[in-house]
Protein backbone atom coordinates (compact mmCIF):
# COMPACT_ATOMS: atom_id res chain seq x y z
CA UNK A 1 0.00 0.00 0.00
CA UNK A 2 1.33 3.40 -0.88
CA UNK A 3 1.80 6.16 1.64
CA UNK A 4 -0.80 8.27 -0.09
CA UNK A 5 -3.50 5.63 0.13
CA UNK A 6 -2.88 5.17 3.86
CA UNK A 7 -3.47 8.86 4.42
CA UNK A 8 -6.54 8.90 2.22
CA UNK A 9 -8.15 5.83 3.67
CA UNK A 10 -8.27 7.37 7.12
CA UNK A 11 -10.27 10.26 5.70
CA UNK A 12 -12.74 8.25 3.72
CA UNK A 13 -16.16 7.15 4.83
CA UNK A 14 -16.40 3.43 5.27
CA UNK A 15 -20.16 3.25 5.44
CA UNK A 16 -23.21 5.31 4.64
CA UNK A 17 -22.47 5.75 0.97
CA UNK A 18 -25.05 3.93 -1.13
CA UNK A 19 -24.31 2.62 -4.59
CA UNK A 20 -25.45 5.28 -7.02
CA UNK A 21 -24.46 6.76 -10.33
CA UNK A 22 -25.50 9.09 -13.13
CA UNK A 23 -29.24 9.07 -13.79
CA UNK A 24 -30.21 8.20 -10.26
CA UNK A 25 -32.33 10.61 -8.28
CA UNK A 26 -30.81 11.22 -4.86
CA UNK A 27 -31.56 13.24 -1.79
CA UNK A 28 -28.41 14.64 -0.20
CA UNK A 29 -28.62 15.65 3.43
CA UNK A 30 -26.05 18.37 4.03
CA UNK A 31 -25.02 19.81 7.35
CA UNK A 32 -25.15 23.59 7.25
CA UNK A 33 -23.99 25.98 9.92
CA UNK A 34 -26.30 28.95 10.21
CA UNK A 35 -25.84 31.57 12.89
CA UNK A 36 -23.76 29.29 15.03
CA UNK A 37 -26.29 26.50 14.82
CA UNK A 38 -25.96 23.34 12.82
CA UNK A 39 -28.84 21.85 10.94
CA UNK A 40 -29.40 19.42 8.12
CA UNK A 41 -30.61 20.59 4.74
CA UNK A 42 -31.66 18.34 1.89
CA UNK A 43 -30.98 18.76 -1.79
CA UNK A 44 -32.77 16.45 -4.18
CA UNK A 45 -32.10 15.97 -7.85
CA UNK A 46 -30.61 13.87 -10.60
CA UNK A 47 -26.97 12.81 -10.44
CA UNK A 48 -25.43 14.06 -13.66
CA UNK A 49 -21.82 13.17 -13.01
CA UNK A 50 -19.46 11.38 -10.71
CA UNK A 51 -15.74 11.88 -10.89
CA UNK A 52 -12.45 11.27 -9.12
CA UNK A 53 -11.29 8.70 -6.65
CA UNK A 54 -10.11 8.62 -3.07
CA UNK A 55 -10.90 11.51 -0.77
CA UNK A 56 -11.38 13.86 -3.71
CA UNK A 57 -14.29 11.97 -5.29
CA UNK A 58 -17.24 14.22 -6.14
CA UNK A 59 -20.71 13.97 -7.62
CA UNK A 60 -22.97 16.60 -9.12
CA UNK A 61 -26.72 16.78 -8.53
CA UNK A 62 -29.02 18.79 -10.78
CA UNK A 63 -32.50 19.98 -10.05
CA UNK A 64 -34.80 22.57 -11.58
CA UNK A 65 -36.54 24.94 -9.18
CA UNK A 66 -38.89 27.66 -10.41
CA UNK A 67 -37.60 27.15 -13.92
CA UNK A 68 -34.01 27.73 -12.84
CA UNK A 69 -31.53 24.91 -13.09
CA UNK A 70 -29.46 24.42 -9.97
CA UNK A 71 -26.44 22.15 -9.85
CA UNK A 72 -24.50 21.36 -6.74
CA UNK A 73 -21.28 19.42 -6.58
CA UNK A 74 -20.54 17.53 -3.37
CA UNK A 75 -17.41 15.89 -2.07
CA UNK A 76 -18.51 12.30 -1.58
CA UNK A 77 -16.43 11.78 1.55
CA UNK A 78 -17.03 15.17 3.08
CA UNK A 79 -18.05 15.03 6.74
CA UNK A 80 -20.52 17.82 5.94
CA UNK A 81 -22.65 15.32 4.09
CA UNK A 82 -24.89 13.71 6.61
CA UNK A 83 -26.32 11.02 4.40
CA UNK A 84 -27.29 10.23 0.84
CA UNK A 85 -30.63 8.71 0.00
CA UNK A 86 -31.32 7.09 -3.35
CA UNK A 87 -34.88 7.94 -4.34
CA UNK A 88 -35.05 6.45 -7.80
CA UNK A 89 -32.79 4.47 -10.06
CA UNK A 90 -32.50 5.80 -13.56
CA UNK A 91 -31.48 4.07 -16.73
CA UNK A 92 -29.08 6.17 -18.76
CA UNK A 93 -26.66 5.45 -21.56
CA UNK A 94 -23.88 7.82 -20.70
CA UNK A 95 -21.73 8.73 -17.74
CA UNK A 96 -22.18 12.50 -18.01
CA UNK A 97 -25.73 13.76 -18.34
CA UNK A 98 -24.85 17.26 -19.50
CA UNK A 99 -27.50 17.06 -22.21
CA UNK A 100 -30.09 17.67 -19.49
CA UNK A 101 -28.88 21.26 -19.26
CA UNK A 102 -30.13 22.01 -22.76
CA UNK A 103 -33.53 20.46 -22.21
CA UNK A 104 -36.56 22.35 -20.99
CA UNK A 105 -39.69 20.84 -19.48
CA UNK A 106 -40.45 17.76 -17.49
CA UNK A 107 -41.11 15.52 -20.49
CA UNK A 108 -37.79 16.04 -22.19
CA UNK A 109 -35.72 15.62 -19.08
CA UNK A 110 -37.40 12.39 -18.10
CA UNK A 111 -35.10 9.49 -17.29
CA UNK A 112 -36.24 5.90 -17.64
CA UNK A 113 -36.74 4.04 -14.42
CA UNK A 114 -34.41 1.16 -13.62
CA UNK A 115 -35.39 0.27 -10.11
CA UNK A 116 -33.72 -3.11 -10.14
CA UNK A 117 -30.01 -3.00 -10.55
CA UNK B 1 -1.12 15.83 -3.29
CA UNK B 2 -4.34 14.72 -1.74
CA UNK B 3 -7.27 16.01 0.28
CA UNK B 4 -7.90 15.71 3.99
CA UNK B 5 -10.84 17.03 5.97
CA UNK B 6 -10.53 19.36 8.94
CA UNK B 7 -12.61 18.97 12.05
CA UNK B 8 -15.05 21.58 10.75
CA UNK B 9 -15.46 19.47 7.64
CA UNK B 10 -13.42 21.65 5.35
CA UNK B 11 -11.41 20.02 2.59
CA UNK B 12 -7.72 20.90 2.85
CA UNK B 13 -5.32 20.28 -0.04
CA UNK B 14 -2.17 18.70 1.36
CA UNK B 15 1.16 17.34 0.23
CA UNK B 16 2.37 14.20 1.95
CA UNK B 17 6.10 14.33 2.66
CA UNK B 18 8.20 11.40 3.82
CA UNK B 19 10.25 13.45 6.27
CA UNK B 20 13.13 11.57 7.75
CA UNK B 21 14.24 9.96 9.92
CA UNK B 22 17.53 11.85 9.73
CA UNK B 23 20.75 11.12 11.56
CA UNK B 24 23.17 13.71 12.89
CA UNK B 25 26.39 13.10 10.97
CA UNK B 26 28.49 16.03 12.09
CA UNK B 27 28.44 19.05 14.35
CA UNK B 28 29.85 22.43 13.41
CA UNK B 29 31.24 24.29 16.38
CA UNK B 30 32.36 27.85 16.86
CA UNK B 31 35.79 26.71 18.04
CA UNK B 32 36.53 24.63 14.99
CA UNK B 33 34.32 26.01 12.21
CA UNK B 34 33.41 29.49 13.36
CA UNK B 35 29.68 28.79 13.35
CA UNK B 36 27.18 26.41 14.86
CA UNK B 37 25.24 23.93 12.80
CA UNK B 38 24.18 20.33 12.55
CA UNK B 39 24.72 18.18 9.53
CA UNK B 40 21.88 15.77 8.95
CA UNK B 41 22.01 12.65 6.79
CA UNK B 42 18.94 11.23 5.09
CA UNK B 43 18.21 7.98 3.28
CA UNK B 44 20.42 4.89 3.28
CA UNK B 45 22.01 3.31 0.25
CA UNK B 46 20.42 0.01 -0.73
CA UNK B 47 22.17 -3.05 0.67
CA UNK B 48 24.13 -4.61 -2.18
CA UNK B 49 22.23 -7.86 -1.87
CA UNK B 50 18.87 -6.15 -2.09
CA UNK B 51 19.83 -4.22 -5.18
CA UNK B 52 17.47 -5.23 -7.92
CA UNK B 53 17.90 -4.93 -11.64
CA UNK B 54 15.97 -2.44 -13.68
CA UNK B 55 14.79 0.99 -12.75
CA UNK B 56 12.56 1.84 -9.87
CA UNK B 57 9.71 3.91 -11.33
CA UNK B 58 10.11 7.63 -10.89
CA UNK B 59 7.85 9.20 -8.37
CA UNK B 60 8.00 6.29 -5.99
CA UNK B 61 9.72 6.77 -2.70
CA UNK B 62 13.14 5.29 -3.16
CA UNK B 63 13.44 5.75 -6.89
CA UNK B 64 16.89 7.10 -6.17
CA UNK B 65 17.71 3.82 -4.49
CA UNK B 66 20.47 2.57 -6.69
CA UNK B 67 24.21 2.88 -6.69
CA UNK B 68 26.66 2.47 -3.88
CA UNK B 69 28.74 4.95 -1.90
CA UNK B 70 32.29 5.48 -3.08
CA UNK B 71 35.19 4.69 -0.80
CA UNK B 72 35.70 8.15 0.76
CA UNK B 73 32.01 8.30 1.65
CA UNK B 74 32.04 4.78 3.03
CA UNK B 75 35.11 5.34 5.18
CA UNK B 76 33.77 8.60 6.49
CA UNK B 77 30.58 6.96 7.68
CA UNK B 78 32.47 3.99 9.09
CA UNK B 79 34.32 6.41 11.32
CA UNK B 80 31.04 7.91 12.51
CA UNK B 81 29.71 4.42 13.00
CA UNK B 82 26.47 4.65 11.02
CA UNK B 83 25.43 3.35 7.58
CA UNK B 84 26.25 5.81 4.77
CA UNK B 85 23.58 8.38 3.95
CA UNK B 86 22.77 9.64 0.46
CA UNK B 87 21.85 13.18 1.30
CA UNK B 88 23.68 15.52 3.65
CA UNK B 89 22.40 18.94 4.61
CA UNK B 90 23.52 21.46 7.17
CA UNK B 91 21.09 23.32 9.39
CA UNK B 92 21.95 26.31 11.54
CA UNK B 93 21.78 25.80 15.30
CA UNK B 94 20.38 28.54 17.45
CA UNK B 95 20.25 28.45 21.21
CA UNK B 96 21.16 25.53 23.39
CA UNK B 97 20.05 22.30 21.91
CA UNK B 98 20.81 18.80 22.93
CA UNK B 99 22.29 17.26 19.82
CA UNK B 100 25.06 14.75 19.34
CA UNK B 101 26.51 12.84 16.43
CA UNK B 102 24.63 9.60 15.63
CA UNK B 103 21.47 10.98 17.16
CA UNK B 104 18.35 10.17 15.17
CA UNK B 105 15.97 13.00 14.47
CA UNK B 106 12.36 12.34 13.55
CA UNK B 107 9.57 14.55 12.23
CA UNK B 108 7.73 14.65 15.51
CA UNK B 109 10.85 16.00 17.27
CA UNK B 110 10.84 19.12 15.15
CA UNK B 111 7.36 19.86 13.89
CA UNK B 112 3.91 19.91 15.32
CA UNK B 113 0.49 20.61 13.87
CA UNK B 114 -0.02 24.30 13.14
CA UNK B 115 3.67 25.12 12.69
CA UNK B 116 4.78 27.15 9.72
CA UNK B 117 7.57 25.64 7.66
CA UNK B 118 9.86 26.60 4.83
CA UNK B 119 10.25 23.99 2.12
CA UNK B 120 12.96 24.01 -0.53
CA UNK B 121 13.19 21.74 -3.51
CA UNK B 122 14.25 21.51 -7.13
CA UNK B 123 11.45 22.50 -9.46
CA UNK B 124 10.43 20.32 -12.38
CA UNK B 125 12.62 20.97 -15.43
CA UNK B 126 10.77 22.55 -18.35
CA UNK B 127 13.65 22.60 -20.81
CA UNK B 128 14.07 25.54 -23.18
CA UNK B 129 10.85 27.47 -22.74
CA UNK B 130 9.46 30.42 -24.67
CA UNK B 131 8.57 33.74 -23.25
CA UNK B 132 4.86 33.03 -22.77
CA UNK B 133 5.43 29.91 -20.72
CA UNK B 134 8.47 31.22 -18.91
CA UNK B 135 7.52 34.79 -18.11
CA UNK B 136 3.77 34.83 -18.76
CA UNK B 137 4.01 37.27 -21.67
CA UNK B 138 0.76 37.86 -23.50
CA UNK B 139 1.82 37.01 -27.03
CA UNK B 140 0.26 38.41 -30.16
CA UNK B 141 -3.02 37.80 -32.01
CA UNK B 142 -3.52 34.36 -33.48
CA UNK B 143 -5.26 35.76 -36.56
CA UNK B 144 -6.32 39.06 -38.22
CA UNK B 145 -3.19 39.03 -40.34
CA UNK B 146 -0.83 38.76 -37.45
CA UNK B 147 2.40 37.19 -38.54
CA UNK B 148 3.87 36.70 -35.10
CA UNK B 149 2.13 34.77 -32.33
CA UNK B 150 4.31 33.66 -29.45
CA UNK B 151 7.44 35.73 -29.93
CA UNK B 152 8.80 38.24 -27.42
CA UNK B 153 8.70 40.99 -30.11
CA UNK B 154 10.61 44.18 -29.33
CA UNK B 155 13.35 43.78 -26.76
CA UNK B 156 14.18 47.43 -26.27
CA UNK B 157 14.56 50.99 -27.53
CA UNK B 158 16.89 52.40 -30.16
CA UNK B 159 18.15 54.88 -27.62
CA UNK B 160 20.38 52.79 -25.42
CA UNK B 161 20.94 50.71 -28.58
CA UNK B 162 21.63 47.69 -26.43
CA UNK B 163 19.62 45.16 -24.53
CA UNK B 164 19.12 45.95 -20.87
CA UNK B 165 20.55 43.38 -18.48
CA UNK B 166 17.99 41.03 -17.02
CA UNK B 167 15.65 41.40 -20.02
CA UNK B 168 13.24 38.50 -19.87
CA UNK B 169 13.80 36.18 -22.80
CA UNK B 170 13.32 32.55 -23.76
CA UNK B 171 15.65 30.07 -22.13
CA UNK B 172 15.96 27.23 -19.70
CA UNK B 173 13.11 26.99 -17.24
CA UNK B 174 12.70 24.94 -14.11
CA UNK B 175 15.18 22.53 -12.53
CA UNK B 176 16.24 25.20 -10.08
CA UNK B 177 16.01 25.65 -6.36
CA UNK B 178 12.62 26.97 -5.31
CA UNK B 179 11.65 28.02 -1.80
CA UNK B 180 8.11 28.06 -0.50
CA UNK B 181 7.63 29.70 2.87
CA UNK B 182 4.88 29.81 5.42
CA UNK B 183 3.42 26.40 4.69
CA UNK B 184 1.15 25.16 7.43
CA UNK B 185 1.72 21.74 9.01
CA UNK B 186 -1.62 19.94 8.92
CA UNK B 187 -0.62 16.59 10.36
CA UNK B 188 2.44 14.86 11.74
CA UNK B 189 2.61 11.07 11.59
CA UNK B 190 5.34 10.18 14.06
CA UNK B 191 5.04 6.49 13.38
CA UNK B 192 5.57 6.64 9.63
CA UNK B 193 7.62 9.83 9.69
CA UNK B 194 5.17 11.67 7.49
CA UNK B 195 4.56 15.37 7.34
CA UNK B 196 1.36 16.75 5.85
CA UNK B 197 1.69 20.29 4.67
CA UNK B 198 -1.05 22.53 3.33
CA UNK B 199 -0.61 23.35 -0.33
CA UNK B 200 1.92 22.44 -2.99
CA UNK B 201 5.63 21.93 -2.71
CA UNK B 202 8.32 22.41 -5.40
CA UNK B 203 9.48 19.59 -7.62
CA UNK B 204 8.38 16.24 -8.93
CA UNK B 205 6.93 13.39 -6.92
CA UNK B 206 9.62 11.57 -5.05
CA UNK B 207 11.89 14.62 -5.22
CA UNK B 208 14.12 15.71 -2.38
CA UNK B 209 13.06 18.51 -0.07
CA UNK B 210 14.68 20.53 2.65
CA UNK B 211 12.26 21.47 5.41
CA UNK B 212 12.90 24.06 8.10
CA UNK B 213 10.88 25.97 10.62
CA UNK B 214 9.83 29.28 9.20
Amino acid sequence: MTVLSIIEEKQMKTEGIPVFGPGDTVRVHVKVIEGGKERVQAFEGVVIKRRGSGTGETFTVRRVTNGVGVERTFLLHSPRIDRIEVRRRGKVRRARLFYLRDRIGSKTTRIKDASRR
Amino acid sequence: MTTVFSEEGQAIPVTVIAAGPCTVTQLRTIERDGYRAVQLGFEDYPTPRRREGGNVPRGRAGHRAKGQPNRPTRVRFEKIGIPPKRVLQEFALTGEKDVAVRMEIKVADLFKVGDRVKVQGTSKGRGFAGVIRRHHFHGQPASHGSKIHRKPASIGDTNPARVIKGKRMPGHMGNEKVTVRNLQVVEVDAERNLLLVRGAVPGARGGLLRIERD
